[in-house]
């Protein structure tokens, strides 16, 4: 273990903790395990802490301790997203006026908040970058730009698919979709752009560049789109929804949390392994300055 | 910085065909646009400040991606490097004369709108304010990106990739603000549009300048 696995081991078991014994307390009513805490203040922890143990293991720098850590943090994502999935779709109740349609809300919200925490990752691995100009930050960066660009299509396709039984359009020209279609656009650009330049040093520095004025742009974009036209209900979460739905949207918030960092923490992995071999001297070279010496 | 800019200017009088080249695609693009709609008077009026906009951004992809095309020949941008200033000297320069020749064509556009789609105004200063913000927030980020995209492959799909959903709030705004403008303004919604703009504009200018000395580092 080393020092960053296991405190983020930690962090991730304390949030796990009180995540589910705000749930249940919600759900069926048990306060008992809560140490008398106040739920909200739970409920903060909770969030606190998943996060924090996320970073932590993002931070961890050994090669192959972060595949493994990445392979046990995917598993329990797996397992608290088919709880949650359970739950959300077999135990707990339709909501009354949207009905069956609204458990699409249990992947939906965690999706949106991963897609931004996803983001944020790429945004401050971003600055991290150009200030320390260590490659680990360019491959993390990489890596949480893909999967906050697959975590925001999958969100633009779940706005949708719930967008038309409950609006009757398939898309809505509401500030928070058009700010997601934007943001996704954006980074694919940026993605785009990792492709086109050999040169790793040009990558790193200019797609970092690109990231930073992509990312201050959402705020402005959400504002502007918000200003021309709105529909969306507010955004939904524990304390906007009904007792009965927290256990689920928790469940699935945190599958998938850890489902992300551990796909982060792959596919940083892979680009740091890609770059290592771009950096590295061809063999030939090597090999004729071998005979010189 | 006076000194960039005059070079800037420069090279464009110098280059003035293109600069006539451009103009002559965002017109023609305005004509087109207005095959799209049909001969529907009135919609074209509607419509008339999103297609002149459309019709600038499509333009300015072409006058962006020029400004770093003479650099890259015989490597000058190195050269202009080399010289005892800041890079942001050289950018400032580059975007401010990109943004006066966007200007220039969008208060050449205005007239072809007024011809196509019957979508004039009198009230030509604010007008012209709404055309320099709106262009001073194109031309920002996109001389930023034409630094990075003239240097690599296929830089003509790249640019515009990068480009356009950053500057979908300056586009907005843009032809909210001109078609309030044209089409009347009663619920007195301008001056919140124009805020926006200035914004956008105040915030890419300075963090563009912040970060553009990165991008041309050796």
């Amino acid at each position: 273990m080393t020092k960053r696995v296991l405190p983020g081991i930690v962090l991730l078991a304390i949030g796990a903790y009180f995540g589910f014994v705000v749930a249940l307390a919600n759900f069926n009513g048990i306060t008992s395990l809560g140490f008398g805490i106040p739920t909200g203040i739970q409920a903060t922890i909770a969030a606190l802490c998943a996060v924090a143990g996320a970073l932590f293991f993002l931070s961890v720098d050994d090669v192959g301790e972060s595949v493994g850590a990445a392979g046990w943090l995917a598993a329990a994502g797996v397992v608290c997203f088919a709880i949650g999935s359970y739950i959300g779709l077999f135990v707990a109740p339709p909501e009354q006026y949207m009905g069956e349609v609204q458990r699409i809300m249990y992947v939906h919200v965690p999706s949106a908040w991963c897609a931004l925490l996803a983001m944020t990752i790429a945004f401050g691995s971003a600055i991290l970058f150009l200030l320390v100009n260590d490659w680990k930050w360019d491959a993390r960066m990489e890596g949480s730009i893909e999967v906050g660009v697959v975590l925001a299509f999958l969100l633009c396709c779940q706005g949708a698919i719930w967008a038309k039984p409950t609006w009757g359009v398939w898309w809505d020209w509401d500030p928070r979709l058009t700010t997601t279609a934007v943001l996704l656009f954006a980074f694919l650009g940026i993605l785009a752009l990792r492709r086109f330049v050999d040169d790793p040093v040009k990558r790193g520095v200019w797609s970092a560049v690109a990231t930073i004025i992509a990312y201050v742009d959402v705020p402005i974009v959400y504002f502007s789109v918000r200003w021309w036209n709105s529909l969306h209900q507010q955004q939904s979460n524990p304390g906007t929804v009904s007792k009965q739905f927290w256990l689920p949207l928790r469940a699935n918030a945190f599958g998938i949390l850890f489902l992300m960092v551990a796909f982060i923490m792959i596919r940083a992995r892979i680009s740091a392994l890609r770059l290592k071999q771009e950096l590295a001297p061809p063999p030939l070279a090597e090999a004729q300055l071998g005979e010189a010496v | 910085m006076i000194h960039a800019l005059r070079k800037e200017m420069l090279l464009q009088w110098r280059t003035r065909a293109q600069m006539m080249a451009v103009f002559v695609f965002g017109a023609s693009s305005l004509l087109l646009f207005s095959f799209a709609v049909g001969p529907n008077a009135e919609m074209l009026r509607q419509f008339s400040a999103g297609f002149m906009w459309l019709g600038l951004l499509l333009s300015s992809t072409l006058t962006l991606a020029e400004s770093f095309h003479a650099e890259m020949e015989n490597r000058a941008l190195e050269g202009l490097l080399l010289l005892p200033t800041s890079p942001r000297v050289i950018y400032y320069g580059k975007a401010l004369a990109n943004w006066f020749q966007l200007v220039l064509l969008g208060c050449a556009l205005f007239p072809v709108m007024v011809v196509l789609y019957d979508a004039g105004t009198m009230d030509l200063l604010r007008l012209f304010l709404v055309i320099a913000l709106g262009t001073a927030g194109l031309s920002a980020p996109g001389t930023l990106y034409a630094a990075m995209t003239a240097q690599v492959r296929s830089k003509q799909t790249l640019l515009p990739l990068l480009l356009f959903p950053l500057i979908v709030p300056a586009l907005l705004a843009s032809v909210k603000a001109t078609s309030l403008i044209v089409l009347g303004d009663p619920m007195q919604q301008l001056g919140p549009w124009i805020r926006l703009l200035a914004a956008f504009d105040a915030i890419y200018w300075s963090l563009c300048g912040l970060l553009f000395g990165r991008v041309v580092e050796e």
